[in-house]
């Protein structure tokens, strides 16, 4: 009986190698598919989301709280990454543009990627480590305790009370911490030029003002509202899909925060390309 | 002959594959309670999902006041449901506001009172669960599993709603305060003429809130009666059930891998 067994083992074996081209095939469809499918359900669930935001009862009290969270309490947050960020700046192209004697550019460089950039971005990947992980697994752990279902059976919509608000909150809170982030980075490099490098503190001003045109920062404000929404929505789209207890919870916040970065990052270029592309 | 309250025929759903109701037929009379028994997984939560609107079933019909819902329109669907409340197993009390804002949730939702008539609703309302005003401005966090249900209880009445719903209301109690959830249970719903319907297993829980008791056993109901009969139905899946007879017709599905 046991060599049977054996026996019947290894004829399955074989029986998987000889399919395994075709497994392939079915493997690489299967995540076409499941992707285009997810990318629907997202589209729908934004789009719900926000017609919400246009029709009453509006939750004026959650919007306050989920402000709070994203804008205030992100504060320290974005403001640190962004001091160091414009140090590191004007550290790295002093030194990196003294080799072909073009110092005199560091002011530019500084408020130019501060602006156009880095502002919107880091404090985009920081708002998304923090405030979308943070919705994903409060979301999240409404839905696998029953809060949401109970939220339908007191007369309120979960899509209007839970996602909505945050969605509004996620575009308003994110360039309000860029416009901060600009600000701090700007002097981040200043700080740095001037007394570490011995840049001469009204020139510096000067040459940061110069060059800098409406269209850096604004271009740079827009990007932050995009990627404001993008976390929230993806924070509020896997909390609100999330299964199965505490660990799909986990795994919820994890995809959320992943998915929200790589968004980021993508959209980052194509609106670049948008703006400044002729 | 009076319409039923509640009126469910052929409800069938299934989740990916996996049928849980295969035509559920019910009928609720008003103004009594009935429970619903079953084995874990048997479909009782959906079915009550289903007529809650949390779930859209695939097929049947579920009459309220004889008017099937599913055809009414999204808005007229909202108002009757409107008029249903819902303790969940665990409470599921909204852990980021105060007692007494999830007591008066609903109140606020449906602008049926401002937010400071809706405080002292849910201190009333505190009181008749047995709960002192102390506890109004706490977090759910902060209480004990029995007074989470209590508040949760509360919640579920605050609206007077006319059908409430109870899943597993003594699940993860002690039998003592499973019994003290019971009475209140019984105190507060009888008197307002409201339509009742639990489900749960606790067999001694069933047979104090029913009046008539119904058991689904692979997603239909095999049995109703009233629920002093539950055990000594002359059912022999009901009998097995109420008894916890490893022996009988229902095969229990334990994988041995």
């Amino acid at each position: 009986m046991p060599g049977q067994r054996r026996h019947r083992k290894r004829r399955n074996k074989s029986h998987t190698t000889v399919i395994a081209p075709l497994d392939f095939l079915a493997v690489t469809g299967r995540g076409l598919l499941s992707a285009c499918q997810t990318t629907g359900s997202l589209a729908l669930f934004a789009l719900a989301g926000l017609t919400h935001l246009v029709r009453p009862p509006f939750y004026g009290r959650v919007f306050a709280r989920v402000m709070l969270q994203m804008a205030y309490f992100s504060l320290p947050v974005v403001a640190l990454t962004a001091i160091f960020t414009g140090m590191v700046l004007a550290l790295q192209s002093y030194t990196g543009f003294s080799r072909f004697s073009a110092e005199s550019a560091v002011a530019n460089v500084v408020v130019l990627s501060i602006t156009r950039e880095l502002g919107p971005v880091l404090a985009g990947l920081m708002v998304a480590g923090r405030v979308g992980a943070a919705m994903a697994a409060e979301i999240g752990t409404m839905r696998v305790t029953d809060q949401i279902d109970a939220l339908a059976t007191l007369s309120t919509n979960p899509m209007k009370y839970l996602v909505a608000p945050r969605l509004l909150a996620g575009v308003i809170s994110l360039p309000l911490l860029v416009v901060v982030a600009d600000i701090l980075g700007v002097m981040g490099g200043y700080i740095v030029s001037t007394l570490k490098l011995g840049f001469n503190a009204e020139t510096y001003l000067t040459r940061t003002m110069n060059f800098l045109e409406p269209m850096d920062v604004i271009s740079g404000l827009v990007k932050a509202a995009v990627f404001g929404f993008i976390i929230a929505l993806m924070g509020c789209y896997q909390g609100y899909h999330s299964r199965g207890g505490a660990e799909g919870v986990g795994s919820a916040t994890t995809s959320a925060v992943v998915a929200a970065s790589i968004l980021i990052l993508g959209f980052d270029y194509f609106l670049t390309e948008m703006f400044f592309a002729r | 002959m009076t319409t039923a309250k509640i009126r469910v025929r052929g409800l069938r759903k299934s989740f990916g594959g996996k049928r849980v109701l295969e035509g559920v037929d019910l009928e609720i009379m008003p103004s009594t309670s009935m429970v619903v028994i079953g084995g874990s997984g048997s479909g009782k939560s959906v079915l009550v999902k289903c007529i809650l609107g949390l779930i859209e079933p695939e097929a049947g019909e579920i009459e309220i006041d004889g008017q099937d819902i599913l055809e009414l329109s999204r808005a007229d669907q909202e108002e009757v449901r409107g008029r249903m409340g819902m303790l969940f197993q665990n409470g599921a009390l909204f852990d980021s506001l105060q007692v007494w804002e999830n007591i008066g949730f609903g109140l606020i939702a449906r602008g049926k009172s401002t937010r400071s008539q809706a405080r002292e609703r849910a201190t009333e309302l505190l009181t008749m669960v047995g709960l002192g005003a102390g506890v109004r401005d706490l977090y759910p966090s902060e209480l004990s599993g029995g007074m989470q249900k209590r508040v949760a209880l509360a919640r579920a009445i605050a609206a007077e709603p006319d059908i409430l719903f109870f899943d597993e209301p003594t699940t993860g109690l002690d039998p003592i305060m499973g019994a003290v959830i019971d009475d209140l249970i019984m105190e507060l719903v009888r008197g307002t003429g409201s339509t009742t319907v639990a489900i749960t297993h606790d067999m001694a829980s069933a047979r104090r809130i029913g009046d008539s008791a119904a058991m689904l056993y692979q997603g239909q109901i095999v049995w109703t009666g009233p629920a002093t009969k539950l055990m000594n139905s002359g059912n022999p899946l009901v009998d097995q059930f109420t008894h916890g007879r490893l022996e009988g017709p229902i095969e229990v599905e334990v994988s041995r891998e």
